[in-house]
């Protein structure tokens, strides 16, 4: 993620689009929210000299260097968009009265300009570049009514807000508890904190689906464009007060299972004959009930066994599997954690050699196990490398641990059997010893070069020799240009940036890292990777194994013990103790009609159906597409059933079977009634982010644009009450889809500023690729808190407030999350009690910016803001370090980056705009 | 005058050296004649408690391509300060520091006494020793114990100053870091993967780290030397440290399947081992000992598969030419010698293993470097102990019986060439005028590498007469050899020993019964059976057997012919590489006991008496002491054995038979206690079954055959179909005399 060291100072331009705005801004009515009435331009305070700007100046800041547009030329712009006189009072819940029909019309006039005014400057500085073939934003031919005078613009207020959706949804969904036994039921969102019952269906948690309401026919699905997919999290962690899936056991024989598609038992089976028989809901395939599954019917057909039978009432729950669910048909061993540690000089200098080291004498007694009393089965292992690796013997029965150095890294091997892996308790002496030698044995290592491949392949040749499946954790911290497979050059180009051989650069400048993947697969060998990178390390190649074996990488970039610490052992000590599953195959079965068709995750596939996930664990989260390949029928809908086969960290082999059934609809209203914006942003992330390793970064932008339009097109023209054309018009479930939409177009990877790194955007790439809906949510649109009126006696978090710099008040102090950083913005005017409250100085000058922790004050409001940014970190999978954002200072423009309303320094649109040409898109297509 | 043999003694004494003739015949026409070349054995480092080593550079020849050593046959002008060199005749006048000499002063080395003398010369600063342990762990158990042992009461022996090391190897080899504290290292390699020097150096972090541009070069030596010291360090330094690793030393961890032999990566140790002193301690004195306890089973140099069923290569199999591994093995081994040779390192091979362990394809390894080898059955007898705390023995001045890195040069005079020389060395390769083209032995040259000497270390010189019928050597001429020895002794010290000998010409035409009476039976048996051996090992068996009996009727030829030096039946192809490697080096009383054993009697008749090596000789009331140098055998007979059965020796009444009992024991006991390597130790009865080592040593005149024909009660039938002596002389006596030979 973007942190404060890599991006240094913004660019020149930043500036002045800054400084524009705020003139354009103050020109254009009143400020919304009780902001102060005008902003100062703040661009005086980056003088150009301050920017740091290593490379090139980036091109567009050349263009944007000529003097500020003239205020003029701005107030033609913005007023080029006024917002009819049936649009709702700006005081948000307004168009709730289009509630009735599930859509909200927004009604944008668009005026022709003056043609020289379009041509030469866009509404958008930087939009000619995204949408470079049309910089005449306004569409002339359209233009409906003559101009009235060009005094409004469209109020921000006027356009749909992502909180006022997320805060409907609180009051209406929050309060009961959220049963799944209802098919095609839309969840409540994933701002929504609720409980979940589960009836039949699996819960959110663990499903969330783009449609609840499938078209029957692929016909119907081209037409409306909406993406059929679920985002399946088959680990997920369940709230206290939710029970865990239970544990069925089917005995010697196995699960039972439908004869023909495999499906095993769930509630979609029918039982006929009298219960002799069942007929699988998937394929229709009628199979024998055998003797010991044997049970009678009711008067409705029902087992009368239904309800004590987890496999025929819930949408979750386990099977224990048989031998014949294990690999080679042997019970599996209990699994290995491999702890491989880099020592060359820059890892020990910047402290991460020391912290490890002292850090897991303790956290070797947090691994992961299924009942808290016992003792965790999984063992573990140690090895350090630079060069060359260095393996530890830490039998029990030694005084001392022993070190094996192997330093054919060209041909790896594993020097020792026995002794390698220990299980903590027996080892525990030895193992400390180890711990507290280490940093010691290394602290003088002059050695800068390190090794990568013959890390992994360390790891990977010592789980296959233990005969075991297990996870990595390699701890490295530079490009590994040591002579050994998978030697990598540095190849940062931020020349290809922008062209057609960018997407060069999300590739694997090797294949030898694909390769060594499809081995640790096999193996059930899952790699987890903590970067300590002071320049570019290759992420995407390194990436490679991590993200092909359900690993997760972790990225501490200028990694300093003093600030980046407590980051980093909280991920750490998170990583180990998640509860996981290892050597997993993931199946997803479906009824007849559709068929998943692609998937996204970490994962490797060798065929087109099974998802192989080395190791699986409770943050991992695989989004599936699913695609027609016959009719649906409305009677019986679309079943989905995701099946996990893994070993659990005690070494049980288990499945993990999660139900879901949706509606499907012959109308298309009934399927945009019952979308999921946020899982649709999801899988448009996930599908763009991936596209961007094989097509120009470009046509990614410009198909996921068109898709959207199309979607948008096709309600408007098949469920929408007739309108003017100048209208636009939104269905309810999707009405943020353009906002969403904006914040992925301009996230990091797809619209990269000149200040963020290849290595970076590939980080980004890959972690996008996992998350949930809940963190793709907050990722693409950040959370910003407004602290300064903070009920100190409420348990509630306050209502949060737009991505905007609009909505934020001088005085006010804000908390701004995305899952991966917490930023507390303090206003140049934030009240001096506040101040005192919260830092223990009432100066706003005496701010420290370089804090990483809030002081722990004994006041009511330190108190519960602490507490609020506890539980917002309590909420996410990584732990987000908080930084302190004074206005006005330099670090305010990290700050505005993820402002995502606003338009992006480096080109992004604002909302408004966006929605503007959103508008034109559609408005292409329908004519 | 002495008698010849007087003459012999007195030179062997003084020189430590052995002719085969001691009149030679002055044409080469002539010596072709007399079968038996002019040769000699000579033992470099023969102990000579009365020779003290001078403290000065020895005086040479100023001639280029002569170079010869100041020496007693030199004649002498006191009075010009000019001697004329016996070799090339080069006048040469003395250094300025022999201004002082005159008849009445004369430096030591002009001195008869002094034809064989020893200098002691500052050669550089002087290096360390090196030990480098390479220990196969593996072993069963209790073998293993007894070695760690062994190594660990080695440590104490070994000088302080001397660096150590410990390469350990099973499946992967694990070269052991001394120099740290806490955590023990160890560099691993798999047992798989050759290697060059190179890469083995660049894994041990001997190079220089690449700089850039460039790829890493080796180090300087001394800097190297300063890298390698986490392999190797001073004994003082790492004794404890040492002897903590070594108890620690666990069997080799990886899992040995049903049906397979261990994973023995014994290959790449050696290279492992050979790789880090070439890297680091190039020509200076270092043994490699390797400790082994079966063949090398994996990677280059392996000798044989890791599965049981299929067996380790016999002798039937290589004549079958069914060895899959020999060859490459060989070679393999073979390279390494050589590497090893060049840098002046030698290799001891220990190896005790009740089946082969692959000497055959590794002896290379010390018969090119002067290294040891020892073979026993386990590392926990008595045998092995000894023999190993023996290769640390010391002699009368409390120094190491051992030098290394020694080079020796052969000069002689123009009438005489050297055609080569058997024995624990490689040729250096050095042309020179008295190199003759006609090779015997390891030939081509005049001087050779000796990585490892002790004072027994012996060597078989052969000579070639040039000198051609029609030029005679004028009356009284003297035919000379300089050997020229230079060496590191155990103290660091480099020395030089010279000896200079010189024996008469003589015509054979005129002088045949001279040089008939000067014929030394005993040196020339050795020298002959080591060229048959030096032939055995290179070229098929009863080839060699058939050279031989063309080139020699003499008597001893029969135990020649049957020891296990030229006879492979019912030895392994280990054992005879191990016999020949100990046959090509020990000294001639020795060799001649391993030629013909020699049988001692004690009985109640007299006292103990030599006795014919004939199976007439084994009788019911004596006790036979049989040495054939690798084994003892103590036989008693059967009445003798039934006493001792019955427990006279306890009755006081019989004390004598006590004493008769003890006496055998004691003699084995002083054999036992100077020999090396150590000779197994039997101690057996009439119809005992280890009896069989006496009975297949003796000549066979009874046999089941001819047991009732001979028609006598004396002796014990021998169960063999071999030849009796008696047959074999009567064969030969027809041979001799007819002309078809």
């Amino acid at each position: 993620m973007r942190g404060p060291p890599t991006s240094g100072a913004p660019p020149v331009s930043g500036a002045q689009s800054y400084s524009q705005f705020g003139q354009g801004e103050t020109q254009n009515g009143p400020p919304p929210m009780g902001a102060p009435p005008q902003r100062p331009p703040v661009s005086q305070t980056y003088t150009p000299g301050a920017v740091n700007l290593s490379g090139p100046q980036p091109p567009f800041s050349q263009q944007f260097g000529a003097p500020p547009v003239s205020m003029q030329q701005m107030t033609n712009q913005m007023a080029s968009m006024q917002v009819g006189s049936t649009a709702p009072s700006p005081a948000g819940p307004g168009y709730g009265k289009y509630l009735c029909f599930c859509e909200l019309i927004c009604l944008l006039y668009i005026f022709s300009l003056p043609g020289a005014f379009g041509q030469v400057r866009g509404p958008q500085p930087g939009y000619t570049g995204p949408y470079p073939g049309q910089p005449n934003y306004g569409a002339p031919p359209a233009a409906p009514a003559p101009a009235p005078p060009a005094t409004k613009r469209l109020d921000p207020d006027s356009v749909p807000s992502p909180i006022q959706v997320i805060e409907d949804d609180k009051a209406n969904k929050g309060s009961e508890p959220f049963t799944t036994g209802v098919r095609g039921q839309a969840p409540p969102l994933v701002t929504t904190k609720f409980q979940v019952k589960d009836q039949g269906n699996a819960s959110p948690r663990y499903i969330r689906c783009t449609a609840y309401n499938m078209p029957c026919n692929s016909d119907m699905a081209k037409q409306s464009q909406v993406p059929l997919a679920a985002v399946i999290k088959p680990l997920a962690p369940l709230p206290p007060d939710e029970t865990p899936p239970y544990l069925v056991d089917h005995g010697e024989s196995g699960p039972i299972r439908c004869n023909r598609c495999k499906a095993y038992m769930c509630p979609y089976m029918q039982f006929i004959e009298g219960g002799r028989r069942f007929q699988c809901g998937f394929c229709s395939c009628v199979t024998e009930v055998p003797p010991h599954y044997f049970q009678h019917l009711d008067h409705t057909g029902k087992r009368v066994d239904c309800y004590d039978r987890p496999e025929l009432s819930m949408g979750s729950y386990e099977f224990m599997a048989t031998v014949d669910y294990c690999k080679n048909n042997k019970i599996p061993q209990p699994p290995a954690f491999i702890f491989l540690i880099d020592v060359s000089y820059n890892a020990v200098k910047n402290g991460m050699v020391g912290i490890v080291c002292q850090e897991l004498k303790t956290l070797l007694d947090y691994l992961p196990r299924e009942n808290p009393d016992v003792e965790s089965n999984i063992r573990v292992g140690f090895v350090t490398y630079n060069k060359v690796l260095h393996f530890y013997n830490v039998k029990a029965s030694l005084a001392q641990p022993q070190m094996m150095v192997v330093s054919d890294v060209a041909d790896m091997f594993v020097p020792l059997l026995d002794g390698f892996l220990v299980n903590v308790s027996e080892s525990r002496v030895v193992i400390e010893s180890l711990l507290d030698q280490i940093p010691e044995m290394f602290a003088d290592t002059r050695e800068t070069e390190t090794v990568f491949g013959p890390v992994i392949q360390a790891g990977l040749e010592a789980l296959k020799a233990a005969d075991c499946a297990g996870k990595l954790f390699v701890f490295h911290s530079s490009l590994p240009i040591a002579e050994a497979p998978g030697k990598l050059k540095n190849r940062e180009d931020k020349k290809l940036v922008g062209t057609d051989k960018e997407k060069s650069l999300f590739q694997p400048q090797v294949s030898f890292y694909n390769t060594l993947a499809k081995e640790c697969v096999v193996q059930g060998c899952c790699v987890d990777l903590f970067l300590f990178p002071n320049q570019y390390v290759d992420v995407a190649t390194l990436g490679v194994v991590p993200t092909s074996t359900g690993g997760s990488i972790y990225k501490y970039t200028y990694f300093q013990a003093s600030s980046d610490q407590e980051r980093f052992l909280n991920d750490l000590r998170r990583d180990v103790q998640k509860p996981m599953g290892f050597d997993a195959v993931m199946r997803v079965r479906t009824s007849t009609g559709i068929r998943a068709t692609d998937f996204f995750g970490s994962f490797y596939m060798s065929n087109t159906t099974d998802v192989e996930l080395a190791g699986l664990d409770c943050d991992k989260t695989v989004t599936v597409e699913f695609r027609h390949d016959d009719k649906l029928s409305e009677e019986t809908g679309a079943l989905m059933q995701c099946a996990v086969l893994y070993t659990s960290c005690s070494g049980q082999r288990r499945l993990r079977i999660h139900n879901m059934a949706v509606n499907c609809c012959s109308q298309l209203a009934d399927l945009y009634r019952n979308c999921e914006t946020d899982t649709v942003i999801n899988f448009f992330a996930k599908y763009a982010y991936r596209s961007v390793l094989s097509s120009p970064i470009k046509n990614v932008r410009d198909s996921l644009v068109n898709q959207c339009a199309q979607i948008l097109a096709c309600y408007r023209k098949n469920c929408a009450s007739p309108s003017s054309a100048g209208q636009l018009i939104l269905p309810e479930c999707m009405k943020l889809l353009p906002v969403y939409l904006n914040c992925v177009l301009k996230s990091d990877v797809l619209q990269p500023g000149a200040d963020i790194s290849l290595d970076d955007r590939a980080y980004l790439r890959q972690l996008v690729s996992t998350m949930d809906v809940s963190e793709s949510h907050v990722f693409f649109y950040p959370r910003l808190l407004p602290l300064q009126k903070l009920d100190v006696e409420s348990i509630s978090v306050p209502v949060a407030v737009r991505d905007s710099e609009e909505r934020l008040s001088r005085g006010g102090v804000y908390l701004l999350e995305n899952g991966l950083n917490i930023f507390l913005w303090v206003g140049v005017n934030a009240q001096q009690e506040l101040l005192q409250n919260i830092f223990g100085t009432p100066a706003f000058g005496q701010i420290d910016p370089n804090m990483t922790s809030l002081p722990a004050l004994d006041n009511p409001f330190s108190k519960r803001l602490r507490e609020i940014i506890e539980s917002v970190r309590a909420q996410r999978s990584r732990y987000m370090k908080l930084m302190v954002v004074k206005q006005e200072d330099k670090l305010e423009l990290i700050f505005k980056h993820f402002l995502v309303e606003d338009k992006s320094n480096n080109g992004g649109a604002s909302y408004v705009d966006f929605l503007c040409h959103m508008h034109k898109e559609i408005r292409q297509l329908l004519s | 005058m002495a008698t010849y043999q007087e003459f012999i003694q007195q030179n062997e004494d003084r020189d430590g050296v052995r002719c085969s003739w001691n009149l030679w015949p002055s044409s080469r026409l002539e010596a072709t004649r007399l079968v038996v070349p002019v040769s000699c054995l000579y033992t470099p480092l023969k102990e000579r408690p009365d020779l003290p080593p001078v403290q000065y550079e020895p005086v040479l020849c100023s001639r280029a391509n002569c170079k010869a050593v100041l020496n007693p046959l030199c004649q002498v002008d006191f009075r010009a300060k000019i001697w004329a060199c016996n070799f090339c005749f080069q006048r040469n006048s003395f250094p300025p520091s022999y201004a002082g000499i005159s008849e009445v002063n004369q430096p030591a080395e002009l001195m008869p006494q002094f034809s064989t003398i020893e200098y002691i010369v500052q050669r550089g600063p002087p290096t360390p020793l090196i030990f480098l342990y390479v220990v196969d762990t593996c072993l069963e158990e209790e073998d293993l114990q007894a070695l760690k042992e062994s190594l660990q009461m080695s440590l104490s022996l070994l000088p302080p100053n001397a660096l150590v090391g410990l390469i350990t190897f099973g499946r992967m080899i694990q070269i052991h870091e001394l120099s740290c504290e806490g955590i023990a290292k160890s560099y691993v390699f798999r047992g798989t993967k050759e290697l060059t020097p190179k890469q083995i150096q660049e894994m041990l972090g001997l190079m220089k780290p690449a700089t850039s541009g460039q790829q890493g070069k080796p180090l300087a030596p001394h800097d190297a030397a300063a890298a390698s010291c986490i392999f190797l360090q001073p004994v003082q330094a790492v004794d404890m440290n040492l002897t903590d690793l070594l108890g620690e030393l666990q069997r080799d961890p990886w899992p040995v399947p049903q049906g397979k032999r261990p994973l023995r990566s014994t290959g790449i140790a050696l290279s492992i081992a050979i790789g880090l002193l070439e890297g680091t301690f190039p020509n200076t004195g270092a043994r490699v000992m390797l400790f082994t306890g079966g063949p090398p089973t994996q990677g280059p140099g392996m000798v044989v598969g890791d599965e049981l069923k299929t067996p380790i290569r016999s002798w039937h199999d290589i004549q079958k030419d069914n060895a899959r591994h020999l060859k490459k093995a060989t070679k393999y081994y073979e390279a390494l010698a050589n590497r090893a040779a060049v840098n002046g390192h030698s290799v001891d091979i220990y190896a005790c293993a009740l089946d082969q362990t692959g000497l055959l394809e590794m002896k290379c390894l010390s018969n090119l470097t002067g290294g040891h080898i020892v073979m026993g059955d386990s590392f926990n007898t008595s045998l092995f102990k000894q023999t190993f705390q023996r290769v640390f023995s010391k002699d009368y001045n409390g120094e190491f019986r051992m030098a290394f890195g020694g080079t020796l040069e052969v000069k002689t005079s123009r009438e005489l060439k050297i055609s080569g020389v058997i024995g624990p060395c490689v040729s250096l390769n050095t042309k020179g005028p008295c190199v003759s083209d006609n090779e015997m032995g390891v030939g081509g040259t005049c001087q050779w590498k000796i990585c490892s000497l002790t004072p027994a270390t012996t060597l078989a010189m052969y000579f070639e007469v040039v000198n051609q019928h029609n030029a005679p050597v004028p009356q009284g001429g003297r035919g000379a050899v300089q050997f020229v020895t230079q060496y590191q002794h155990s103290n660091t010290q480099r020395r030089i020993r010279v000896t200079t000998i010189a024996r008469n010409w003589a015509d054979a035409q005129s002088q045949i019964q001279h040089i008939e009476s000067s014929f030394d039976q005993e040196a020339s048996a050795v020298l002959m059976a080591r060229l048959g051996v030096f032939r055995a090992e290179s070229e098929e068996g009863p080839d060699v057997l058939r050279w031989l009996d063309r080139q020699l009727i003499r008597l001893f030829m029969f135990h020649l012919r049957r020891s296990p030096f030229l006879q492979v039946f019912n030895n392994s192809p280990d054992e005879s590489s191990y016999y020949r490697h100990h046959f090509v080096r020990q000294d001639l009383t020795q060799s001649l006991i391993m030629i013909q054993p020699i049988l001692y009697s004690y009985s109640f008749y007299g006292p103990p008496e030599p006795v014919l090596l004939d199976s007439s000789s084994i009788l019911p009331d004596r006790i036979l002491l049989m040495d054939t140098f690798f084994q003892l055998v103590i036989y008693h007979g059967e009445t003798i054995a039934q006493w001792r059965k019955a427990g006279y020796q306890e009755m006081a009444e019989y004390e004598n038979f006590k004493q008769l009992l003890q006496a055998p024991l004691d003699d084995a006991q002083e054999i036992l206690q100077t020999r090396f390597p150590m000779p197994r130790y039997i101690d057996t009865e009439h119809g005992g079954s280890q009896a069989r080592f006496l009975l297949s040593k003796v000549n066979p005149s009874q046999t089941h055959n001819n047991l009732y024909a001979w028609g006598q009660e004396s002796g014990a039938p021998i169960l063999t179909d071999d030849v009796s002596l008696q047959v074999f002389m009567d064969h030969l006596k027809k041979l001799a005399v007819s002309s078809a030979a």
